[in-house]
């Protein structure tokens, strides 16, 4: 069985609609890629699992739950954390504060204490009487990610966690994940840049314009099938 | 005139615009909610007060300790039932709402109290003062402003050393975001209004202690509180304190020139401060 899932999972932002049947799951301890270009719906649908947007409750299972729609405190309460898109920091918070947040409401069993999530991004110690997002965008996306597994969540969704980052800043973020990956949450990684996304994933799901257009592991997937998939097989 | 005596007593006065601003900056700087009610709410906690001195023969001080409770309760009940519902993208609903529970505040206290102006009973401390050489300091002015700079400290106390705070913080910077931390924002809102109801119990108690009051004053302490607020920089604490005693020294000083000038006075200054610094004196850097 698996831990998360989506079953025929829709979402709209008014008239428009964004998701359209997406079936997506997630076992313990995988990491699977979600990849697709700007617009294909991989933000909505981190947004949906997370409890951001609500949807029918028994569109979303979480041990074999419905929580498809909790408000987004209530799935995080159940161990599901978002890294979400641009880092989102709160600005009047120090960096140390920002990490402590995570961990406020629901401190799970796990590795992850301040001293370790300091151990894993050292830069951060340095940092932590700073305010937030006085910080470098990497820096910015090194506390994002230790305040969500200050949780210790069974599953860390991240959404797009290299975007407008340097090459080298995300090298230094894709080197961290093994280690995150060893404390045993379950990941959910949306990319747009999929030799990232190909590297650290056990499963990817390519989605265009609101569907899943191909899933599979990285080692069966041909590059023409990922191409055809992620721009349209007439691209 | 004593123009020391003068500013003394301008400053004293603006401990009373603090603790009548504090609550309305709490609330703003939390949920960007701005609260019409909130010199109706302030009458209302000192008609409670009068009540639980008259019911229970009690010292106003003691009474206003046993309406602090009962006034959070009523803060956080507003904010979970009635505002909650209406805060949003949209600032105009709340808006609308907080000035109908002005007018419902209002006629509620006509019906139940009558037009009658009333007066908490001060005792010795209302005529007590400090001969201090130059100037007489009234002890209730005194502690009024001590109890002003006494709820800011709290106040910030609760805001950056607290996990209370913290969520306050976070939650008024990114509601979403911090609903992504577990935390409830419209938990975490209803607890801030219970906060500033509390906060309103003082001013409540200052205010039926030091002048008389009858349902109809709540306005015209919202406008000092607003200018306190927007004097000080939206959100800022210490900022209000700070607007509170400019309004303060500008009401004495132009009573000192001419009484007829003391409201005219503040409202020009507040004016002054607004064009030579449109967002405070103390505005948030990040807003």
């Amino acid at each position: 069985m698996a831990l998360l899932s989506t079953h025929g999972l829709t979402a709209h932002y008014g008239q428009f609609q964004a998701l359209f049947g997406v079936d997506v799951t997630l076992d313990a301890g995988e990491c699977v890629a979600i990849i697709g270009a700007n617009g294909a719906g991989k933000t909505t649908l981190m947004r949906s699992i997370s409890g951001v947007l609500r949807n029918e409750s028994k569109s979303i299972r979480y041990r074999d739950l419905p929580i498809g729609s909790l408000a987004a405190d209530e799935v995080m309460q159940r161990g599901i954390a978002m890294v979400p898109e641009g880092r989102r920091l709160f600005p009047s918070l120090t960096v140390e504060e920002n990490l402590l947040i995570g961990a406020q409401v629901r401190k799970g069993q796990g590795p992850w204490t301040l001293e370790a999530i300091y151990e894993l991004f050292p830069i951060l110690k340095e940092r932590r009487k700073n305010a937030g997002t006085a910080l470098s965008g990497g820096q910015q996306q090194m506390v994002a990610i230790g305040r969500a597994l200050m949780s210790n969540p069974d599953v860390l969704l991240c959404d797009e966690i290299s975007l407008g980052l340097a090459p080298v800043v995300i090298r230094d973020i894709y080197n961290a994940l093994p280690r995150i990956r060893a404390g045993d949450a379950a990941m959910i990684i949306v990319e747009q840049d999929i030799g990232q996304a190909l590297k650290v994933a056990d499963r990817v799901y390519c989605m265009m314009e609101g569907r899943v257009t191909l899933t599979g592991t990285p080692q069966a997937l041909s590059r023409e099938a990922i191409h055809n998939a992620y721009f349209g097989a007439a691209a | 005139m004593n123009w020391i005596d003068t500013i003394v007593q301008g400053v004293l006065l603006g401990g009373l615009y603090a603790l009548f601003a504090s609550g309305l900056s709490l609330v703003f700087g939390i949920m960007r909610l701005v609260n019409l009610a909130h010199g109706d709410l302030i009458v209302l906690g000192a008609y409670l007060i009068l009540l639980i001195v008259s019911l229970l023969g009690l010292s106003p001080f003691v009474a206003a300790m046993v309406a602090l409770p009962l006034m959070f309760a009523l803060g956080y009940g507003l904010q979970k039932f009635v505002l909650n519902r209406v805060l949003g993208e949209d600032i105009l609903p709340p808006l609308l709402v907080t000035f109908g529970i002005s007018i419902v505040v209002q006629n509620a206290l006509l019906q139940g109290a009558s037009a009658d102006t009333q007066r908490l009973p001060a005792g010795d401390i209302g005529v007590a003062s400090l001969n201090l050489g130059i100037v007489n300091i009234g002890v209730l002015p005194l502690l009024t402003f001590g109890s002003a700079v006494g709820v800011i400290l709290i106040l910030n106390h609760v805001f950056y050393r607290t996990a209370l705070g913290r969520a306050f913080r976070a939650t008024s910077d990114d509601a979403t975001t911090a609903s992504l931390m577990g935390i409830r924002p419209r938990a975490v809102f209803a607890q801030a209004t219970g906060i500033a109801m509390m906060i309103v119990t003082i001013a409540a108690l200052y205010l039926g202690l030091r002048a008389s009051f009858d349902p109809a004053v709540g306005p015209a302490r919202l406008i000092y509180a607003f200018e306190a607020v927007i004097i000080g920089g939206l959100g800022s604490l210490w900022g209000t304190l700070a607007g509170g005693v400019i309004i303060g020294l500008a009401q004495t000083i132009g009573a000192a020139i001419n009484p007829e000038w003391q409201i005219l006075a503040g409202h020009v200054a507040f004016l002054l401060v607004l064009l030579v610094k449109p967002r405070g004196l103390f505005p948030r850097a990040f807003d």
